[in-house]
């Protein structure tokens, strides 16, 4: 499978996608904020960072980048995009997962080690996950706090749109509604989390959990490219 | 040659002195130029002869430090150490200091103390891939002190954060001294292919001068001879707008473009832009070449109008670089920075007489001046640089001062502390939640320390840990300094910090590679304080000999002085150090119950200088602990020894708070209490709470035990069995004549054990900072503090 990077003005995550996503046994090239494509890749990453500086708000200049047009028609035709913290802010903003993420509760920087509850199992990016597992990965983010109205809210448990979840014992780290950490689009394709799964994918690290994330799409691409043949 | 600019418009005073020249300096300038210089050449002068980028006063000391070695690929003088890790890669590493700046306005002082530092990393061709904050501050219980600890803390995080490095270490301090004049240190460290080393040169006349990044302004007119460079009196506020302000982002676009035209080859040599800006990079490059540069200011793109000359060439408006650029391979690397949006423009040329000069009205095509073009400019070089003035300063040691007495000879113990009726189980929770020991967990939860996907070990009371991509190695980094020692014996404190960060390093099983540091001291123009850096520099010099060490580069930041006093001088060391096998690494926590607890390294009195002392308030100065530099070496081979052997579960520094701090810290950390017994000659609270150096507290399965004793025989160190790991309390039963007597005044007749539950400890522990700082969980902070 292939895997495409987004590189925006002040991404800094790009890299270590790059490198986990090649771990997992993917082929991962980098796709530069102006290209009017993504180069033919199976998953986009939109990679944590600070898009242009996320100067007037997080992930509101990204939006209107060249490539996220091309991100935007490679979602509507079904290609999986995985946001990751200020890549989650990216396609909130661009309207592909609902919700907005607002300071964080402390008004401050917050990172450490959280742990999540995986709501769902039957999407491509939780799919490799064992029942009741929960995943261990670090957080970095100034504004992480998952926001929606009430009703929307209402409306996105009963469609089943939360991923993952804040869990104990690290609990909810920035106050976000109904403890929600990641969230999924209606079809299942476009999926944006604030905890980084790629700073979890080694031991070595102090945990691999967020590999699971990575096998999971690798796993579920490899199944429905067999499919298609 | 006027009509250059008047820096100092409507003042009395001489304009020299005005910029902070004194008279004398004038007369050296004069002598180098053969003739007065005028305004513009001045201001160049002023800026460069300041302390801040000449070391005017602390350049003959320097030299006496020992910098050669195996590993070091470059040492002082360049932007950065570096030294070889093999593999054809190498690491770049340097501490800096931004104090005067982070004391008139914290969050952009320490901001762009982190963006220099980065600067000077990445200049070399290295990425950076961690950062280290050695911070300093007043009693965190006033209002200002805690004003600047957010700030400073906010800065660090904030500039960091975004550029995408991970701050994976440091130090947090509190003492009196540092109320006015805090220290923010920061060390950056980054890797890079040896082939890639890049150095900071305008070699090639004919070759030209690329300036790229921001754009050039008013801010931070005359920071290295304003702020950095003399002692703050009342009135400081006025001096706000010579602070800095900081653009990660442009940093981070800065590092990506850089780094591309590094590995492009498109540079022939490149420098950051810091202390006073364009005449500083031109001048310090050209005179490392042995050439000249033409800067042709008009060129200079400014993000104001109506700058004057000496405003442009002094600017220290940051997130700039300067490039020696071939000339056919000019427009590639115009097309980079284009590629990154950065500003960048031809702004002279590289020339063979050896001078700066300064011209307006432009350039032709073949480099030389247009015809009517007017010099406004023009002074050698190496007088700015390698040839500025250097002053012999007069050292006078205080009147009453004692020294460390000389290892191995027995010390006065009488008369000390009040030992009687001391609880140890009390002072253990007293000193986890000191703001000096307790969890630095409110400041490290603002720090991204995971980013770069190589971290492995985070921590600002231990070493932090980078694994290598692509290899089986590890980094190893720490950084330390030893004020409160500083104050009583300026050699012992610099001579501490140095083997304490080498212990840090070693207790790894990791081999230090070099040292970067940090002298921060006070008015070199008083004995005194000249006197004390004098000794730091003497107690660097001697440790670093003795642990076979060599200094890569380091920074002097002297003036550290407020109206309410100088501050005590302090030596920030950083080492790198290498671990070729990361299997092999070993960590400070407790691993698990049924484990040998051991200490390694021979406890000697004295508690002067100590954390106890200070909550205490009694230890007189003259009980200094003696630090043993030869015992130092041996212990730091039997830990590489005895990690490669694999026959240390854990280990840890014994520093702050001394072996019962030290001992909390493996059981907190690793979430297992341990039954101890320590027996004690005289003293409990030397033997609990004493920070003398030389000690290691390691476990080892029980299996091993004795093949660490034997090795431990083998390298002349120390070994004394303690106890067991295991419960979920930190047991210390005290044996021997020395102990408490608490109990024994109650009737028990028996001393008192500490013991206490690992849950009462990790409260004290993990409260201690945010109550210090107003902040315990009930009290957010201020809302308009918030950025």
């Amino acid at each position: 499978m292939k895997v495409g990077v987004v590189v925006f003005p002040g991404s800094n995550c790009d890299r270590d996608a790059l490198h986990v996503a090649r771990l997992a046994g993917a082929e991962a090239v980098p796709l530069w904020h102006e290209d009017p494509d993504v180069a033919g890749a199976d998953l986009v990453i939109l990679p944590g960072g600070f898009a242009y500086g996320d100067y007037l708000r997080a992930g509101v200049l990204a939006r209107f980048s060249p490539v996220m047009q091309a991100v935007k028609a490679h979602a509507a035709a079904g290609g999986l995009v995985l946001g990751i913290c200020n890549g989650f802010q990216v396609i909130a903003e661009a309207g592909l997962v609902p919700g907005a993420l607002l300071r964080n509760a402390s008004l401050r920087f917050e990172h450490g080690w959280v742990r999540v509850s995986v709501e769902r199992r039957d999407t491509p990016f939780t799919a490799a996950i064992p029942a009741g597992r929960t995943l261990r990965m670090p957080i970095a983010h100034g504004e992480g706090c998952y926001f929606l109205p009430d009703a929307a809210l209402d409306a996105l448990e009963a469609d089943r749109g939360v991923l993952f979840r804040y869990a104990a014992p690290e609990g909810n780290p920035n106050g976000s509604a109904h403890d929600i950490a990641g969230v999924i689009s209606a079809d299942g394709r476009v999926c944006g989390l604030m905890p980084h799964p790629e700073r979890a994918a080694e031991a070595i690290l102090g945990s691999d959990d967020g590999m699971l994330v990575f096998r999971s799409i690798v796993e579920s691409v490899g199944a429905s490219t067999v499919g298609a043949r | 040659m006027s009509g250059a600019g008047t820096p100092a418009p409507g003042t009395a005073v001489p304009l020299h002195r005005a910029l902070g020249v004194t008279d004398f300096e004038l007369d050296a300038i004069v002598e180098r130029l053969g003739r007065a210089p005028n305004d513009l050449e001045l201001a160049m002068f002023s800026v460069m002869w300041s302390e801040h980028c000449s070391y005017k006063s602390s350049k003959p000391l320097l030299k006496t430090l020992p910098m050669g070695g195996e590993d070091v690929v470059a040492g002082p003088g360049e932007n950065a150490g570096v030294v070889s890790i093999g593999d054809g890669l190498a690491v770049a590493f340097k501490l800096e200091s931004h104090n005067h700046p982070s004391a008139v306005e914290p969050y952009q002082g320490a901001a762009t103390g982190v963006g220099g530092i980065l600067r000077d990393i990445f200049t070399m061709g290295a990425r950076p891939i961690a950062i280290l904050d050695g911070l300093k501050f007043g009693d965190p219980s006033s209002a200002r002190t805690r004003h600047l600890v957010r700030g400073v803390v906010r800065g660090v995080g904030g500039y960091g954060n975004c550029v995408g490095v991970p701050t994976i270490g440091g130090e947090l301090v509190f003492h009196p001294s540092y109320a006015e004049n805090p220290l923010v240190n920061v060390m950056a460290v980054g890797l890079l292919e040896t082939r890639l080393l890049t150095l900071a040169s305008a070699p090639g006349p004919g070759n030209l001068c690329v300036l790229f990044g921001s754009t050039t302004g008013r801010d931070g007119i005359g920071g290295a001879s304003i702020l950095a460079s003399a002692t703050f009196g009342a009135g400081q506020a006025t001096k706000r707008p010579t602070v800095q302000v900081g653009d990660p982002f442009a940093e981070k676009l800065l590092i990506e473009a850089c780094l591309e035209l590094i590995e492009a080859g498109l540079v022939e040599g490149l420098q950051d832009l810091g202390a006073a800006g364009i005449t500083c990079a031109t001048s310090e490059t050209a005179d490392r070449a042995g050439t000249g540069i033409l800067v042709d200011l008009d060129a200079i793109p400014r993000r104001e109008e109506g700058m004057a000359p000496f405003e442009v060439m002094i600017s220290e408006s940051q997130e700039r670089m300067f490039a020696t650029v071939l000339p056919e391979k000019v427009d590639a690397v115009l097309a980079v920075c284009r590629r990154w949006n950065l500003p960048a423009a031809v702004i002279g040329r590289v020339t063979a007489d050896g001078d700066i000069t300064i011209v307006t009205g432009g350039l032709a095509p073949d480099g030389s001046p247009n015809p009517g073009a007017l010099e406004i400019a023009r002074v050698p070089a190496r007088a700015l640089t390698s040839d500025a003035i250097v002053h012999e300063r007069v050292a006078q040691a205080p009147t009453h001062r004692r020294n460390a007495p000389a290892p191995g000879v027995p010390e006065q113990t009488e008369g000390g502390l009040p030992e009687r009726g001391m609880d140890p189980g009390a002072v253990l929770q007293a000193l986890l939640g000191d703001p000096n020991l307790a969890s630095r967990a409110w400041l490290t939860r603002q720090y991204d320390a995971t980013v770069g996907t190589d971290t492995v070990e985070a921590s600002e009371r231990a070493a932090g840990v980078l694994r290598v991509k692509g290899t089986r190695k590890a980094l190893v980094v720490a950084t330390d300094a030893n004020a409160r020692v500083g104050l009583i014996d300026p050699w012992l404190g610099a001579a501490m910090a140095v083997a304490e960060c080498a212990r840090n390093i070693a207790v790894t099983g990791a081999r230090s590679l070099g040292v970067t540091n940090c002298l921060n001291y006070g008015s070199p123009e008083r004995p005194e304080a000249f006197w004390q850096l004098q000794e730091g520099v003497r107690g660097l010099g001697d440790a670093c000999r003795a642990l076979g060490l060599a200094v890569t580069g380091g920074n002097v930041s002297l003036y550290n002085e407020s109206a309410a006093g100088p501050i005590a001088p302090t030596c920030q060391i950083g080492i790198v150090g290498l671990l070729d096998d990361i299997d092999t690494l070993v960590r400070p926590q407790f691993r698990g119950p049924g484990d040998q607890v051991v200490l390694l390294g021979r406890s000697v009195p004295g508690m002067a200088g100590s954390i106890y002392a200070e909550l205490a308030g009694t230890a007189p100065d003259d009980q200094l602990p003696a630090l043993d530099l030869a015992a130092e070496a041996a212990l730091g081979r039997l830990l590489r020894a005895a990690a490669a052997r694999r026959l240390l579960r854990s280990a840890q520094d014994v520093s702050g708070g001394g072996l019962a701090v030290a001992l909390a810290e493996c059981a907190l950390w690793g979430e297992v209490g341990a039954d101890l017994a320590v027996s004690v000659a005289a003293e409990p609270a030397v033997e609990l709470f004493g920070e003398a150096p030389g000690r290691v507290v390691a476990s080892v399965a029980p299996a091993d035990a004795e093949t660490l004793e034997a090795l431990a025989a083998e390298h002349g160190v120390s070994f004394r069995r303690l106890g067991e790991t295991g419960g979920d309390r930190l047991r210390i039963r005290l044996s021997g004549q020395g102990a408490t007597g608490a109990a024994e005044e109650r009737g028990a007749g028996v001393a008192d054990a500490l013991d206490e539950a690992l849950s009462a400890l990790r409260d004290a522990w993990e409260r201690g900072l945010p109550r210090a700082l107003g902040e315990d969980v009930a009290t957010p902070p201020p809302a308009a503090e918030v950025r």
